[in-house]
């Protein structure tokens, strides 16, 4: 059983909600200090992109506990309006927004698996990862 | 939600003791500027101990204040950055290289008072 929860992304304080979310359900899982950080910062970076890009979106949480492998997946959805140029947005320091270029590539390092697919015009789905280790 | 700024001679200190949001560390931002402006002071010490996420909008709202209050002729320290946030700062790519910064409040003032000589 793989219990799920989501939050909706539709004002600012969303954000805050979301990783505040995560951070509990990781914490719960069993994950240390450093990686509840790490977790709830990836959190706040996608929270903050389906914020600023999509207006709306939702992130969804989900424990995954197989025999020897634990970890939490986290889904960020929209429909907003798309990544034109995905290997640009992946690289540090690219950002359309005036912000420091750091989320998405840095969601990346913080968690272990990491996943984007987009369509322009169309939307976003970025899975991540993290196992506890 | 404002973060309380409070004056000590010719500091500025200020402890951020919730989780910030967006809004508040912009609002934030705005006060400590106005409150240099207005106090005079040379020196401020924003104490990070009680914050367990430093994300890249607040990492950059933090970097672009320490410049801002340099413009202004006021030195910025911040202190008490915790082990998980540091290395979190570091996996996002973010060096924050020009800003002082400071184990605790108290090496922060020690550091302000080295630099400032008063």
């Amino acid at each position: 059983m793989n219990p799920q929860s989501c939050v909706n992304i539709q004002k600012e304080w969303d954000i805050v909600g979301a990783r505040q979310l995560g951070r509990d359900i990781a914490r719960k899982i069993g994950f240390g200090t450093v990686d509840q950080a790490r977790i709830a910062t990836a959190i706040s970076e996608l929270a903050r992109n389906i914020y600023l890009y999509a207006e709306t979106g939702q992130i969804c949480f989900e424990v995954i506990d197989n025999m020897d492998h634990k970890g939490i997946s986290m889904v960020a959805i929209d429909n907003g309006p798309g990544i034109d140029d995905v290997s640009k947005v992946m690289e540090d320091g690219y950002s359309t927004s005036g912000g420091l270029g750091a989320g998405l590539p840095g969601v990346k390092r913080l968690m272990d698996d990491f996943d984007l697919q987009s369509e322009a015009g169309k939307g976003t789905r970025i899975k991540a990862v993290k196992w506890v280790r | 939600m404002r973060i309380p700024i409070l004056k000590l001679h010719n500091y500025l200190l200020i402890s951020i003791q919730t989780e910030i949001d967006d809004n508040t560390a912009i609002q934030f931002q705005e006060d400590l500027l106005s409150k240099i402006h207005q106090s005079g002071a040379t020196g401020v010490v924003i104490d990070l101990t009680s914050v367990d996420i430093i994300d890249s909008f607040i990492a950059k709202v933090l970097g672009d204040v320490v410049t801002m209050s340099d413009l202004m002729g006021a030195k910025v320290v911040l202190t008490g950055i915790q082990p998980a946030v540091a290395m979190t700062l570091i996996d996002l790519g973010i060096h924050l290289k020009n800003v002082p910064t400071a184990l605790d409040l108290e090496q922060g003032l020690i550091k302000l008072y080295q630099e400032l000589g008063e």
